[in-house]
């Protein structure tokens, strides 16, 4: 278990039960929840926690701030859209997507790394950028190739579709004591448990899930390896890792095009799931936010963090909407607005600043090492 | 001594003079700006020409290349006003970055917040005195703009001073950090903005005598645009005579060259530091004002999407640079106007290029500030 875990631990006792829960409640999602909404939530959680955590590869542990992540993620789900619209429905097509997207994405990671790491590390956040928005807008101006602004829908392997049937789950009746039967409104004597039927959709969100998960697992796998630790070295001291004999250079763009790979499978699985892509769900700089949210609240550098953050800010962006737009019916002109659902980003931006002011190893870093520990 | 002894070399020091290249190297960039003018004139003026290789033979090449040079003129005169003004404004937008970047090592992403705040409340002040935007009395109507450029800039220069105390501060010399607290800040603010002026954008009309046109050979030129670039260049001079001619530029400009040594010599930089920081943010909002009269619209998020930009001026001006600075916010403004005209859908690209091509020449920028770090 820990050798699967690479020997990195969630590291206390209270994480390693939530994100085991998180785990359990991942893969019943399908039965249970009803409705799409909530599927669709879960599948949203698995490729935010890759995205994420494909971002601390770079943010966390290069200590490099990129604002071109979503570029990388919105190439990786064209890819598997224009191979399914050129190709055609199947599942070569959707491989070939995958891999042409990570291909291009890595490609792009090397440029821009090369190019500016070379000079200085603080170019490339404003490189990142310039590169990332040029990006965008030059997506929604090709709509012959993009889609442009309404981006493209594609059609994906029947077998993952909901129109597919896999089979029917076995369905399993227990009969009830009378006394609680009774307090029904004269309901059935019989729970009925399972029977649901196995969709293509199901099959498709656990393919979501299963790529999700060997893709954070092999992150934690190159962050504990050798590689790992140099560019933690590197994060802590450039000048004493390029003494050491490491190329800073060399690492960080590695980092970079390792990290952008990562995106780009994640965007291939988010493209699955969607059936469709475009500029505002792919590429759109309020989804960099989120990413940027996600990473350091959760807590940057432990993988484990950004994924939880993940989780939270899925949620929250599903649900806490709904808590909040109780909250502003105070009837105070001002504080309505300042409750109002839709400006929740405040709030995550305040808690963004403290996190990042007071407690820059995130949730996870606090959980891990107390509020004694180091921050 | 006998003459047949071993004898000194013969040893002459004299003054070698530099060769050209050496010499010109430092008009370059200021001579990049007509460069760029004089290739978007030339390809208007080709993208004139008829098409196909049959209209164009030699005998016939040279007058249609001629007269295409006359007949584009116009255009080319009123794309290069706008290109010129826009770049003003850039560079507005851009000087305090460069200055605050040069002085403290600090890289200010939540720039973008004080661009927004300031054309906000701007515009609420121009909204506010309808009176005096609606009729046609040049001297009424600059009033109305001065003041509202003078809420703007005091307002956005308060929320510098907020900002570099809360946000900046706590940050100083970790640059990851940095990056992360005030790209929050900028999250933070473009919410409040919302919050206070409402979610949807506002439009707004420039007052009377600023939407003319005048025309002058043929060529349409907007009366706004020569009053920004008149403020542009208005904003360049006065702040390279703050930095050449008063002791308190000889202390920015000797900080952004050295800022250790100018500690040791005595002087609290961090003081100095939050004066350029509230001017920067001032400017900035100024900046904003201006590009919200230019674009006759306001929203939260124009600020974060001008960052873009001046961010790429920043970097081809060189970072710490205000001539620098201003030379690559022309350069822009310039490309950028040109490059609309002739394929539209490159205009941004078109920007993007220009800094690769210019960090391909001098890889830290045009006139980057001299100091090794």
């Amino acid at each position: 278990m820990v050798r699967i875990l690479s020997g990195d631990r969630p590291g206390s006792r209270i994480l390693a039960v939530l994100f085991a829960l998180l785990l359990a409640v991942l893969a019943l999602a399908p039965f249970l929840f009803e409705g799409s909404r909530a599927l669709d939530t879960a599948a949203r959680i698995c490729v935010f926690a890759v995205l994420a955590a494909s971002y601390d590869l770079i943010l966390g542990y290069a200590g490099i701030v990129s604002f071109a992540h979503t570029m990388f993620f919105g190439i990786g789900a064209y890819g598997v859209a224009l191979a399914s619209l050129h190709v055609g429905r199947s599942f070569t097509a959707l491989g070939a997507g995958t891999l042409a997207g990570m291909a291009v994405a890595a490609l792009l990671a090397a440029l821009i790394g090369l190019f500016s790491l070379r000079v200085r590390a603080i170019f490339f956040a404003m490189i990142t950028l310039a590169v990332a928005s040029a990006f965008a807008v030059l997506v929604s101006q090709l709509p012959a190739l993009t889609g442009g602004e309404d981006g493209l829908t594609y059609r994906i392997p029947r077998a993952l579709t909901a129109a597919e049937t896999w089979g029917r789950l076995p369905q399993i009746e227990i009969s009830l004591p009378r006394l609680l039967a009774s307090r029904g409104a004269g309901g059935a004597e019989v729970l009925s448990l399972g029977g649901m039927r196995i969709s293509g959709k199901i099959i498709s969100y656990y393919l979501v899930l299963g790529g999700s998960l060997v893709l954070v697992l092999a992150m934690l796998r190159i962050v504990n390896a050798p590689f790992g630790r140099v560019l933690q070295a590197i994060r802590e001291n450039d000048l004493r890792a390029e003494a050491v004999g490491y190329s800073v250079v060399r690492y960080r763009v590695a980092a970079t095009i390792i990290s952008a790979a990562f995106a780009a499978l994640a965007g291939a699985l988010y493209a699955v799931w969607l059936r469709y892509v475009g500029p505002d769900t792919t590429l759109s700089f309020d989804i960099m936010i989120d990413i940027l949210l996600m990473v350091v609240i959760g807590g940057m550098g432990t993988i484990w963090g950004p994924v939880a953050g993940a989780v939270f800010l899925v949620l929250a962006q599903t649900y806490l909407q709904d808590i909040l737009a109780g909250a502003s019916d105070l009837g105070i002109p001002v504080l309505d607005r300042l409750f109002d659902p839709d400006r929740w980003l405040l709030w995550l931006g305040l808690a963004f600043i403290l996190c990042v002011r007071f407690f820059p190893s995130g949730l996870v870093g606090r959980l891990r090492h107390g509020p004694g520990g180091p921050a | 001594m006998s003459a047949g002894g071993p004898q000194a070399p013969v040893h002459l020091p004299r003054f070698e003079a530099e060769g050209v290249a050496a010499r010109i190297a430092p008009f370059i960039p200021a001579g990049l700006v007509p460069l760029v003018a004089l290739v978007g004139w030339i390809g208007m003026a080709l993208s004139e020409l008829p098409a196909g290789p049959a209209a164009i033979t030699d005998a016939n090449a040279a007058t249609a290349l001629w007269s295409a040079f006359g007949s584009v003129f116009p255009t080319w005169l009123t794309l290069s006003l706008a290109g010129l003004a826009m770049g003003m404004m850039f560079f507005i937008m851009a000087s305090g970055l460069t200055l605050v970047f040069g002085l403290m090592d600090v890289i200010n992403f939540g720039h973008g917040a004080f661009i927004s705040l300031g054309a906000f409340v701007g515009v609420s002040v121009l909204a506010a005195l309808p009176g005096w935007t609606r009729t046609p009395d040049l001297a009424l109507n600059l009033a109305a703009v001065g003041l509202a450029a003078l809420a703007a800039t005091v307002a956005a220069g308060v929320l510098g001073w907020g900002f570099e105390r809360v946000i900046v501060r706590p940050a100083y010399g970790a640059h990851l950090k940095q990056i992360l607290v005030t790209m929050g800040g900028l999250i933070v603010i473009e919410e409040l903005l919302r919050v206070l002026w409402g979610p949807s954008e506002i439009f707004l009309a420039r007052p009377q005598m600023l939407k003319g046109v005048l025309t002058w050979g043929g060529a349409a030129l907007e009366q706004y645009r020569l009053v920004a670039v008149g403020l542009g260049l208005v904003v360049f001079a006065s702040m390279s005579l703050v930095l050449r001619r008063t002791r308190i530029g000889l202390i920015v400009r000797a900080g952004v060259e050295n800022c250790e040594m100018v500690e040791a010599l005595g002087y609290r930089l961090s003081r100095v530091f939050v004066a350029v920081f509230m001017a920067g943010s001032a400017l900035a909002g100024l900046g904003g004002l201006m590009w919200a009269l230019y674009q006759e619209h306001v929203t939260a998020q124009m600020g974060a999407e001008l960052l873009v930009l001046v961010f790429i001026v920043v970097i081809i001006g060189g970072l710490g640079s205000v001539e620098g600075c201003f030379l690559a916010a022309l350069l822009v403004g310039l490309t950028q106007n040109y490059v609309a005209f002739l394929a539209p859908k490159l205009a941004l690209i078109s920007t993007i290029s220009l800094m690769v091509a210019v960090l391909m020449w001098r890889p830290s920028g045009m006139m980057p500030a001299s100091r090794l770090r």
